[in-house]
């Protein structure tokens, strides 16, 4: 922990009651989210980013229990003047004042979060209105223009309602209603999935200015590894509830580790390059009701050994050099006392070897030969 | 009129389908897995059952006369006799099979029309779609209960003694089956947009099998509502019209019994046993039914089912999906 | 190490490998001439002029037996209507629809309906797109009913299996009687694959098929198609927003906007050598992993040969009810001339089988006499 983390998530867990059993929707996950950063939760359905954004800004509601972990918040920039706070111990009145002050939080669809039956001005100085109650309504105003103005909405449609804008409008205006307190912390969750490609670059960008101007720090989930190779500084790729690995975006682009994030890598098309036929991961993302034993990822995982359907793998820390911080993996093919060759003889070695029963007869080549690929 | 607020949900057959976790389970399995709709069809049962067992429960004829007068329950007559000295038990049970032939008559015949109408008018758009969305716009618009009245009293001064019934029952489809066909109407616009629908239409199925096999199937739960609801009113409009002595009053049957008890001014000589019986009767029926419908209510909607978790918790009602 | 360099396979079957970039030469199965859609709103027309939705354009597009044609487009683009309209869904306002050569006689409901055995579509949300109450066994039994493909159970059921293992979801007994909610969204759009399959069509019409699924069962998904495609010798319009995988899928690419056809030709022509604004507009927003480390808010990076640097551009894709005159986009084009916003420019063939509609690359751009 340095005076430069924000917020540091302990092993979180949470889990569903159902009749049918216990569901570990998070389990035991531990994050740090560094001052200004972008951290991106990476995952597909039921890898549980989605009910981590919830479990910490604490809006789950039963049968989801919060089971286990602290989320620890660091307001102060030196970090010797106070004490952290954990925010799942606040209380209602203290965690009311905390939401949206400190910690806002966007939504996937716009249409859904936004009152239907409310202008856009109500809804924004609402907020407002309910953190500062002593500012005047004309104040509240000209506050609501501002952040009209910062997310690129045209000030005459200060009053219309939410049907009446587009949908790249109607996402702008939630950022602009999370923006409304200047938190120091913005949960963004899958904030441009319904949206065109051209309006999702720009509603990006403009979230990435906005960062650069008034330094708060961002948690951007998303299924999209892509988007988070172009957005996120640090970026957490998630599992059937489990984080599987953790670095940075340069590290996670040019050397993944985790076989499931470069299985993820080889699953997008690509623009440029020869075109070749890719094969992705095969099997589907696990129910959470019947998680595999052991490694959650080992029956789609090409490198999966003995030592995977039985023990479930901790974060490892592997050194990256130079100045960069450790990457974390939780893969058994890291772990000397498991593999001692070292993971890159097996990866190495063994480039593809999918039982894509699809697949016409093969003609595979070495990695060697096709190291121009990409570049 | 109960209209239920099935549309408001998020109605779906097939979470009744996942309760049943995709196996072949039947019919009775449903039945019994939920327990609201357990004790409503066993309610209804049971009172099927005590119609269609009526000779073997008491020997005595309903409308023959054997005693003189009125008198309190004894051992000989277990809920006593009527102002005219008929066993008042045996008033009961045969009343059951009228009212309740008089109610399942008009409940089938009315979600027959509803169906029909309601699926019709929400799959065509256009002229066809048009018409016949006019055609329940305008039954809706008829005064039910005083058209009931009107017609019944027409029918009573006219009709033979049997014929009544048939009339009521008639009279109480008619007047009855807009509400329904409006709610189903609304299902259907919403589901013939779905892409199944469209899909089946590419695969080149014809118009009345996506509608009665592709997109009723779906509305199955509200249909099952819909009509205990009917069945309910047909229920309480009956027992309405007999006790305004529209219906046949030399027959027995429960609205009749009451009719004759406010004609004998029972309440005002304390004589309770003329009308409490019936009254209880008509009211755990329609209670029976009414659990019915929570039940239908609880099976289309997952949400609203009361989960306990393996520690014997009871959590909260209504909870939110699970997120993801 | 780069990550791409995982799970390569170079299958020589693959068309357009590294260098020819022709297009298939056999005749055209489905031909869409000239289409144009509007769907006119209810509520408008009784006092004052009656609006309507001018969804489709003057859409020309060939399918062919063994080839991918993609349709790439935003929101508004006409993509989805253009593929109803060649399912025959919907009736065009105009233009025709030719198969095998002949045309289409919309009005005669025979000739309709054996046009539709021919064309077959997969919607895109596999949940909405299967009927929650009936089984996978249902589903694929309706089409070999309503066609005739079967005789009898035991045919069907034979077919039924062969189905279910042609889409790859074997054991086949284990999914015969499943309903669609115990399904993976992966494994119910192949439900939704067989289904069309079951019609025995020359055309699959694949409405975004893989948008709604995981990022890592989407090639599954299309690998299927493109087995297909290639091995069965179907044709595919296959309809996205995402240029990566119409490139991988298909080998001609089509770019339209609010309606209109803007560019089109050879996948790998048209991605690499974009010619229209708006295709290089897309292809300046797609993610793209290899320009990591720039920082988005920061001037976006140039494609390799762009002759026309591409700003970023804001605004959305206009309302079709009141579209903007001539090329629809026009308001949003660093490049626009007088001239865009008087009529759509007609077609200019930069060779090769690519073409584009803009006055930049060709077609007079003077204003004609009568438009003043």
């Amino acid at each position: 922990m340095t005076s430069q983390t924000l917020l540091e998530i302990k092993s979180l867990s949470v889990d569903y009651e159902a009749a049918s059993g216990t569901v570990h929707a998070v389990n035991d996950v531990s994050l740090t989210l560094e001052r200004g950063h972008v951290l991106g939760l990476a995952g597909e359905s039921g890898s549980g980013k989605s009910t981590l954004a919830y479990a910490i800004t604490r809006l789950l509601n039963p049968p989801a229990i919060i089971t286990n972990g602290e989320v620890l918040y660091y307001r102060r920039k030196n970090a010797d003047d106070t004490a952290p706070i954990d925010i799942l111990e606040l209380s209602r009145s203290d965690l009311r004042a905390f939401r949206w002050s400190e910690l806002a939080i966007v939504f996937q669809s716009a249409m859904n979060a936004l009152n239907p039956v409310m202008n856009l001005e109500v809804q924004i100085t609402d907020v407002i209105k309910a953190h500062n109650p002593n500012m005047g309504a004309g104040a509240r105003k000209e506050r609501a223009l501002e952040l009209l103005r910062l997310v690129g909405i045209a000030p005459d449609r200060l009053r219309s309602f939410p049907h009446e804008l587009s949908g790249g409008m109607r996402q702008r205006a939630i950022i602009a209603i999370a923006l409304a307190l200047s938190p120091e912390i913005i949960i963004m969750d899958e904030p441009t999935t319904a949206l065109d490609v051209v309006v999702q670059r720009d509603i990006l960008s403009e979230i990435l200015d906005l960062r650069n101007q008034f330094g708060f720090s961002i948690i951007f989930i998303t299924h999209d590894l892509s988007l988070l190779l172009e957005l996120a500084d640090k970026i957490a790729i998630m599992y059937a509830g489990r984080i599987v690995e953790m670095a940075t975006r340069e590290e996670i682009y040019r050397q993944p580790r985790h076989p499931y994030t470069r299985g993820l890598l080889n699953s997008f098309p690509t623009l440029r390059g020869p075109r070749r036929r890719m094969t992705g991961i095969p099997g589907s993302p696990p129910d959470l009701r019947s998680v595999p034993p052991g490694c959650a990822f080992h029956p789609r995982c090409p490198y999966a050994f003995d030592a995977c359907p039985k023990i479930v793998p901790a974060l490892l820390h592997i050194p990256t050099g130079k100045a960069t911080p450790d990457a974390l993996v939780a893969c058994h093919l890291y772990d000397p006392s498991l593999n001692p060759d070292g993971a890159e003889s097996v990866l190495d070695s063994r480039p593809d070897d999918h039982r894509e029963a699809s697949q016409p007869p093969q003609v595979e080549l070495s990695a060697s030969s096709d190291a121009g690929g990409e570049q | 009129m109960q209209v239920t607020n099935l549309t408001d949900q998020n109605i779906d057959s097939s979470s009744i389908l996942s309760s049943a976790k995709g196996r072949r389970r039947g019919i009775l399995s449903v039945l019994t897995s939920n327990p609201k709709i357990a004790v409503g069809v066993g309610t209804v049962v049971f009172f099927v059952l005590v119609a269609i067992a009526a000779p073997l429960l008491t020997p005595y004829d309903p409308n023959a006369t054997v005693v003189n007068g009125s008198l309190p329950p004894s051992a000989a007559h277990i809920f006593g006799t009527t102002g005219l000295g008929q066993d008042m038990f045996a008033q009961i049970v045969y009343g059951a099979r009228v009212t309740l032939l008089i109610g399942f008559t008009a409940a089938i015949g009315s979600t027959m029309l509803q169906v029909f109408f309601g699926l019709t008018s929400g799959y065509f758009s256009g002229v066809i779609g048009d018409t016949l969305n006019l055609i329940i716009n305008v039954f809706l618009v008829l005064p039910g209960l005083p058209l009931t009245i009107v017609l019944a009293s027409l029918a009573s001064a006219n009709a033979a003694t049997n014929s009544n019934d048939t009339v009521i029952a008639l009279v109480l489809l008619f007047t009855s089956w807009s509400y329904g066909a409006r709610v189903l109407r609304a299902q259907t616009l919403s589901l013939k947009e779905r892409d199944f629908v469209a899909a089946a239409r590419t695969t080149g199925e014809s118009t009345l099998h996506i509608i009665f096999a592709e997109i009723l199937p779906n509305e199955i739960a509200l249909v099952a509502a819909t009509f205990v609801g009917t069945f309910v009113y047909a229920v309480g409009a009956e027992v309405a019209l007999e006790f305004l002595g529209l219906g046949n009053t030399s027959q027995a049957s429960w609205g009749e019994i009451l009719y004759w008890a406010e004609a004998n001014s029972a309440l005002i000589i304390g004589k309770w046993w003329q009308f409490v019986p019936a009254g209880l009767c008509i009211a755990f029926l329609c209670a029976g039914l009414a659990f019915i419908n929570f039940g239908i209510d609880e099976l289309a909607n997952p949400r609203l089912r009361v989960e306990r978790s393996r520690r014997g918790r009871l959590l909260s009602r209504k909870s939110k999906a699970v997120v993801q | 190490m780069n990550a791409n360099n995982w799970g390569q396979l170079i299958t020589p079957q693959l068309s357009d490998l590294n260098g020819a970039h022709h297009l298939s030469e056999e005749a055209p199965v489905i031909e869409a001439i000239h289409l144009h859609k509007e769907f006119p709103l209810r509520g408008t027309g009784l006092l004052g002029k009656s609006l309507s939705v001018h969804a489709v354009e003057d859409t020309s597009l060939a399918l062919r037996p063994g080839q991918g044609t993609a349709l790439v487009g935003e929101s508004g683009s006409g993509k989805t209507t253009v593929a109803r309209v060649l399912s025959g869904m919907y009736a065009p306002t105009s233009g025709s629809i030719r198969f095998k050569g002949q045309t289409v006689n919309i009005r005669r409901w025979t000739e309709v309906k054996a046009y539709r055995r021919q064309v077959q579509l997969i919607f895109q949300d596999p949940f909405s797109s299967l009927n929650p109450v009936h089984t996978v066994s249902y589903h694929l039994s309706r089409p070999l009913r309503v066609h005739g493909h079967a005789h009898n159970a035991r045919e069907e059921r034979q077919q039924i299996i062969s189905l279910l293992e042609r889409v790859n979801l074997t054991p086949a007994a284990q999914f015969i009687d499943k309903y669609p909610h115990q399904l993976s969204g992966g494994q119910r759009q192949r439900v939704a694959i067989a289904r069309a399959l079951a019609v025995q069509p020359s055309v699959i019409l694949a409405d975004e098929p893989v948008s709604m699924l995981d990022v890592s069962i989407r090639l599954d998904v299309l690998n299927l198609l493109l087995r297909l495609k290639d091995e069965e010798r179907l044709g595919f319009l296959f309809i996205t927003h995402d240029l990566a995988s119409a490139r991988y899928f298909a080998e001609e690419t089509v770019v339209m906007y609010a309606g209109q056809m803007m560019e089109g030709g050879p996948s790998e022509e048209v991605i690499q050598h974009p010619l229209h604004p708006y295709t290089r507009l897309l292809l300046s927003a797609a993610p793209d992993p290899d320009r990591i480390g720039t920082d988005l808010g920061a001037k976006r990076a140039e494609t390799p040969d762009a002759q026309l640097a591409t700003p970023p551009t804001r605004g959305e894709p206009p309302s079709l009810i009141h579209p903007p005159q001539g090329c629809r986009f026009h308001l949003r084009c660093p490049h626009a001339m007088p001239v865009c916003s008087q009529r759509f420019p007609e077609r200019t063939d930069a060779g090769g089988g690519h073409w584009t509609h803009c006055f930049l690359y060709g077609d007079n751009n003077q204003i004609s006499k009568e438009d003043e």
